[in-house]
Order: C-alpha cells, then structure tokens, then sequence
C-alpha cells in the first residue's frame, strides 16, 4: 500500500515548489542549490488516504557527498520498498545531467513517476522533448509539469500507481553517461536562437572583471535598498501607528494604572519628563514593542525582500564563484557565501545553510565565524537607529570592523586548524525571472518565523530588566563585571547588563544602552561586542546542535577571546 | 593533440575531458554532475588569484574550484 512519496531530483530544480503544490504546506524555495537542507514532510489528500510527502534535500547522485545529500540518500534506502513511490523531479532545461539520478533510482529498482519539471522554461530556451518517447525508453512514467503555476500537478498525482520497479541493468558511470546520451539524442531537440539579453547577462555576470562589476554594484544597491526600505517604512508605516495610535490608549492605561504602582512599572514603565519614551522607559506595553515593530521589524521586511528577490534571480551562486579566492584563504570555499549572506539576517538559518558544505572542519569554520563575525539584521537594525543619529560614518565603521575581525579570524583558523579547505564545485544557475507568489511566501514566512522566535524573548527579556531595575539589583551586577567592562572595554559599569542582555537578544541589548548616555565612543565599542560576543541564545542552541558539544565549546573559547580581544583593542585604538 | 588542464584552457576554447583526479569521492561528484572522460567541454572564464574556473558541460555552467581545475585534464586540437 502506498505510505510515502519520497521527492528526490538535482539541487535546483523545483522540488519545494512541488511539495508545496503537493501538500500545500508552503516552504522556502530559491534559484541555488542547496536551498531545502532539512527534510521538509507534509500530506498529500487522495480520496480518503493521506500520503505522506518528504521532500529531500537535492543531490546530484545516489553517492551522497554533503551532509545534506547523505541525509537524503540514508532515508530513501531506508524505507520498506513496498510502501513508497519515487517522484524524480528533472529540469527540463538540463535534461542530460538529470537523468543520471534518473537512471540510479531506476537502476536500483525504486519505483519512479519522472516530474519533467520548468516545461514552461524550457519551451522559452528553445528546447523540446518528445515526452512518450522519453517515457519508451526510461520505462516509467514521465509527466510535464510547471510547479510555479501548477500545470501537470494533478496529472503527475494520478500517474502515481503506474509507478513499479523497473529491471535495468547496473551500469558503470561512464556507460552511464553513455546511455544517456543516446537517450538525449532520440528525445531532446533543440531550436537555434539568437543569444537573449538574459543570456548575455548570464554570461558577463561569470567573467572576472564584468562580473566583479556587477557583483559590486548589487552589493551596493541591495544595501541602500535595505536602508531605504527600512526607513520608509519607520517613518511612514511604524511611527505613525505607535505615535498616533498607541500612545494615546498608553496614556488611558497609564492614568488608570497610575505612575507609582509596580504594574505601571511592569507594563508602562518609567516616565521621562512625565511622557512615555518608547525607546527608554522599558516597559512590556511600551519599550518591548516599539524595538520588535518599528526598530527592527521594518528592516527584517526589506532586508529579507531584498535577499528573496536576489534569490530567486539566481545572483547567489555566482558571487559563490567570485568570492571563491578570497574564502579559500580562510579555510572556506566560494558557497560559504550564502550562509553568510543568510547570517546576516539571522544567524540561525546562516549557521543551519552551513549543511551544505562538506567537511567538518569547514561547517566548525563557517558557523564560527557567522556567530562572531555576521550581525543578524535585529542587531543591524539597531545599529542603524542608534550610531546612524550620529553619522552614517560610524555605521560604515562597524561594518568595516567586523569584516576585519571576520577575515583576519578566517585567516588564523585556518592556518590552526589541521586539514584542507574542500573545493568548490556548484552549479550557476540560469537569471531566473522571480515569480511573485513565491517571493511572497517566502517573505510571509521568514517574516512568520522571525515573530515566532523574536516576541516571546523580546517580552521576557524586557519583563527581567523591567524587575532587575525596580528591585535595583543592577548594582551587583555590574560590580561584579566592572573590572572588564570598565577596565579593558571603557564602558561604564552599568553597561554589563546590556552586553549580558545581548545573549538572549541582541535588539533589547541596543535598546538597554540608550537610556545609558554613552558618549559616541563607547557606543561604536558597544555595537561591535554586541555583534562579536556570544550569539543570542537561539543560535546558540543551533550551534550546539549542528557542531556537537567539543566543537561548540571550541566555538565559545574563541567567542571568548575574539570579544575581549577586540574591545581592548577598539579602546586602546580609538580616540575620545 | 594537447594536454592541458582546466585552468590553462583559453576561454571559448573546446576540449574532450582526458583524465579526472584520483581520489573516489570527488571523481564521482565531478562524474554526477556530467564530467566524465570523453565529455565535450567549453571553457567560460576563471577567476584570478587562484580562483575557481567555470565550464560550461552540456547545457549547464559547472565552477571548480581551483585546486580541483588543474587537475582535470582535457585533450584539445590546438
């Protein structure tokens, strides 16, 4: 009886867009191998039955060679053979390279539905496949899809129970190769066109000097579209609700509650010059919202509307391919680009991304240096309201701080660290034309997932430094860490608690230091051990889950020393 | 008939893949993704400073880090 549908194809050709057509359980999909690093496992409906559908990680072969792949691969050996079905999602674009896992599963005796996937695609790229004749010499059943609308979806599900193991022979790989060139030569045909705009992008975008080009200035055009995106929706979205809005039913409470009682404090919290200030009175009605909303949630929006779209047109790859040289040196290769790139808008799903690369001892040097090195986009954000009152100059400065902390630490792990650093080998993917629904789940649900984990810590850190503060039990505290603090940092002593603050979340830390009057100085060197100390706790448990307790301590050791390390010498650097 | 290897190959310059590098693991990944010896491929460009090389294998553009390039070696006319 059929139990289980077991998705499998190439890195990059669908496959999560089918589970969610599928199952409807929506998931994040992009132009780049590698996106789906868990298994994603949802219900399909059929009649009375529900079938289970896992979406696995992609793989260009049934010999896995990353810890994504070797997942994918384990679970589909596996499972008893009488209860699953095999759906081979294929790009027609790219037919030959696919059908070498085609054939393996076959070959293995898997029962297999071949999803001939992007026909829409393909058809524009001027390629043309005979579907029966494919169907013929494969011997299962093979069925034209385009996920991203939904074309060929029902077909492929009641094409399902003609799926049974095929006898085929075990080839070598190379006779393998050869069988499907035959293949290719019987089904595919393709129509000669003149090279397109997007094909000459394509091209310019992999060459040294034309792609550094375009590369800078996607860099530099993705970030100012992230500040201007972000303070648009501050000044035109989110201040108007909380100034307008809010306030006024905070004023009502406030009165009712009146100013003295503990839960005034709980709740509203101190006022300044007889006014609520949402940035420093610390309340869970007041403070706690207004840094989660219009602080951080403005640029959560754009950072991640930016990097969704820069996505799915598929830049990602190639600054893999551009970044190569210099992330070698630290022990990387070029598609530690992307956890990086994803760190920066949390560090959890950055240090998960590091799945995707092979060694151990690369996934231990990624994810460290994601933890020290890369500020999630709450911390940025608060970085921005904070330093950017002063000049952008200082934002520029932290930046370029942490970048250095970033490089020179790469560059010493690898040099400690016994091992080679792997070699790249990825795939750039086809300029893709970003499909708007897609772009739009993805952002409602990183956006979903952000609220989830941020809220909850938001108000309970906020409720503890709410009590510390009422019951004045800062002062031990701080005692207790002045000698660092104040001795090597220059911070003043109350600022403990901030930086302590900073491990459950790194945006109620930022706010924490406003009330403070630091001087600009100390301000710059708070932000950066903010972003180079501990990461928040969220990341913390990923780490250890991802890294296992050795390494995890290995991790914190140089967490540790980077920290003091680098505030002493910012002080020591810095003038007044 | 000249063998050279990834790396040396001009861009645009065609060539027949002669020999892959030892080792099982990356000889299997670089046969997965359609490098196999025999195989028809286009160089497109590398990147300096020991950077990776790209190829374009069929219809899909591969990047091979360096190290790996110069040791796949291909057999080409001039």
């Amino acid at each position: 009886m059929l139990k289980k549908i077991f998705l499998i194809g190439n890195p990059n050709v669908g496959k999560s867009v089918v589970f969610s057509r599928l199952t409807g359980v929506r998931v994040i999909s992009s132009n780049y191998a590698g996106t789906t690093v868990d298994i994603m496992k949802g219900f399909l409906k059929s009649g009375e039955e529900e079938i289970e559908v896992i979406d696995l990680p992609g793989t260009y072969s049934i010999e896995p060679s990353s810890k994504a792949e070797e997942v994918a691969v384990s679970l589909l050996k596996g499972s008893p053979r009488d209860e699953f079905i095999v759906i081979n999602i294929v790009d027609s674009t790219n037919l030959e390279r696919n059908l070498f896992l085609t054939l393996q599963l076959i070959e293995e005796g898997l029962p297999v539905v071949v999803s001939l996937n992007m026909c829409d695609d393909a058809k524009h790229r001027g390629v043309n496949i005979d579907i029966e004749k494919l169907e013929k010499l494969l011997g299962v059943p093979v069925v034209a899809t385009c996920a991203i609308t939904g074309f060929g979806i029902k077909m492929l599900i009641d094409r399902f129970k003609e799926a049974k193991p095929v006898a085929r022979n075990k080839l070598t790989h190379r006779e393998l190769w050869q069988e499907i060139g035959n293949i290719i030569e019987q089904v595919q045909q393709l129509t000669h066109r003149h090279h397109t705009l997007r094909e000459l992008l394509e091209d310019a975008s992999v060459r040294p000097f034309s792609g550094m080009l375009m590369a800078i200035a996607v860099t530099f055009i993705s970030f100012q579209a992230v500040r201007f995106i972000g303070e648009w929706l501050i000044d035109n979205v989110s201040n108007p609700v909380f100034f307008k809005f809010y306030e006024p039913l905070l004023w009502k409470l406030s009165r009712y509650l009146g100013e003295e009682s503990f839960i005034h404090h709980l709740l509203i919290g101190d006022l300044l010059d007889g006014k609520i200030d949402f940035q420093q009175s610390l309340g869970l009605l007041t403070t706690a919202p207004y840094i989660e909303f219009a602080m951080v949630l403005p640029y959560i929006v754009s950072f991640y509307l930016i990097l969704s779209l820069l996505e799915d047109i598929g830049i990602l790859p190639r600054l893999a391919m551009l970044m190569d040289n210099i992330l070698h040196r630290l022990g990387l290769h070029g598609f530690a680009i992307i956890p990086v790139l994803l760190g920066l808008g949390c560090n959890v799903p950055g240090i998960l991304a590091t799945r995707n690369l092979e060694s151990r001892r690369e996934r231990f040097i990624a994810a460290t240096l994601i933890s020290i090195g890369v500020p999630c986009a709450a911390l940025q954000a608060m970085i921005f309201g904070l330093l950017g009152k002063f000049s952008g100059f200082y934002v520029t400065g932290v930046y370029l701080v942490l970048f250095l902390v970033w490089l020179v630490l790469g560059v010493l792990l690898n040099r400690v660290l016994k091992g080679v650093s792997p070699e790249l080998l990825v795939e750039i993917p086809p300029y893709r034309i970003p499909s708007f629904a897609i772009l739009w789940h993805k952002l409602f649900l990183r956006i979903k997932g952000f609220l989830i984990e941020a809220i909850p810590v938001v108000m309970l850190g906020v409720l503890i430094v709410n009590i510390l503060l009422y019951f004045r039990l800062f002062e031990q505290f701080s005692l207790i860490f002045a000698p660092v603090v104040k001795g090597i940092f220059g911070l003043p002593k109350e600022s403990a608690i901030a930086l302590i603050m900073g491990f459950f979340r790194k945006d109620v830390a930022v706010g924490m230091l406003m009330p403070l009057g630091l001087s600009i100085k100390q301000l710059f060197i708070a932000c950066v051990l903010l972003a180079v100390s501990f990461p928040c706790v969220a990341t913390f448990v990923i780490m250890f889950r991802e890294l296992g307790w050795k390494d995890f301590l290995k991790s914190c050791a140089i967490m540790l020393m980077a920290m003091l390390a680098v505030g002493a010498s910012l002080n020591f650097v810095l003038p007044h | 008939m000249k063998k050279i290897n990834l790396v040396q190959m001009k861009e645009k310059q065609k060539g027949r893949i002669a020999e892959l590098p030892e080792g099982s693991a990356l000889r299997n990944k670089l046969m997965s993704l359609g490098i196999y010896p025999g195989r028809e491929v286009t160089k497109v460009s590398h990147i300096g400073l020991r950077g990776p090389a790209a190829i374009k294998v069929g219809r899909s553009v591969l990047v091979i880090g360096h190290g790996m390039a110069s040791k796949v070696i291909v057999e080409t006319q001039c």
